[in-house]
């Protein structure tokens, strides 16, 4: 598959990932947009990782392990996601419990 | 048109349609399975690019642990369609209008990119096995190895302080 392909999807998912932080106000929806927007990216890393190796194929005179750095890229992000969606359900847990809604909308007290 | 352009295909309509079911569907519920359905359509990805690792870790850390835990804190709160908030017509549009336009732009922007002729997908490659990429994780990424446990344990620490009854 020619790599404008992958470029192409991960946009597409990112954009549905960003119209969903705009468009909602449940809290716990936008994060799960934000997840997907992530994936989109894990998802490209992946596809350029891949295509670098491609031209370590194509041209043995390059590091055996071309393109690896994509793909623990790709690791690093999952870890730092993992994290963040711990906290960030415990805040969203943390903010239901004052307010008995997830409506962001509610969460205007640093506004005056 | 052989097998795995088929495949991508498939998984690729499966992974937008079901991001598009995340943000429209009324029901939070809802909106966690089509979010699982993406994450395994990405995962098929993975598979197809050659890395198989980061397809299985996919699917444990995305699929089993961060869904379930969406899960576990939809089902605590009870929400449902009806308690779901809405924002206003004009405001959905615009949110629409605006991610579009970030589509139309990004992809303008890439269009004329030097590599986008480039091969990503083919047999061959063996990058993505467990021992070449524990070799580069150990050789050359050991400090942010390293590091991450230690914001893991902050991260549980955080989750526990924040979640905890005061």
């Amino acid at each position: 598959m020619p790599i404008n392909y992958y470029i192409i999807t991960a946009i597409a998912l990112f954009c549905i990932g960003i119209t969903g932080v705009l468009t909602r106000r449940n809290a716990i929806i936008i994060f799960m947009c934000i997840e997907i927007m992530l994936n989109a990216v894990n998802l490209l890393l992946v596809a350029f990782s891949k295509m670098f190796h491609m031209a370590y194929l194509a041209n043995p005179a390059k590091a055996v392990t071309s393109g690896i750095d994509g793909q623990l890229f790709v690791f690093f992000i999952m870890v730092v996601a993992a994290a963040e969606v711990s906290v960030g359900l415990a805040i969203i847990v943390m903010m239901y419990r004052n307010t008995h809604s997830v409506d962001v909308n509610f969460l205007n007290r640093l506004k005056n | 048109m052989n097998i795995s352009q088929i495949l991508f295909w498939i998984l690729t309509v499966l992974a937008l349609g079901s991001a598009l079911g995340v943000v429209l569907s009324k029901n939070p519920v809802y909106s966690v399975l089509c979010l699982i359905v993406t994450f395994f359509a990405i995962s098929g990805h993975y598979i197809l690019l050659n890395a198989q690792f980061l397809a299985i870790v996919n699917i444990i850390v995305y699929a089993g642990a961060i869904m379930v835990l969406f899960l576990f804190v939809i089902m605590l709160m009870n929400l449902n369609a009806e308690v779901e908030p809405q924002k206003s017509k004009i405001l959905k549009f615009a949110g629409f209008i605006a991610g579009l336009c970030l589509f139309l732009v990004i992809v303008a922007a890439i269009k004329n990119a030097e590599a986008k002729t480039q091969a990503a997908q083919l047999a061959g490659g063996d990058i993505g096995l467990i021992k070449n990429l524990g070799t580069a994780l150990f050789n050359d990424y050991v400090l942010p190895f390293e590091i991450s446990s230690v914001l893991f344990l902050s991260a549980m620490v955080g989750a526990v302080v924040i979640g905890k009854k005061e």
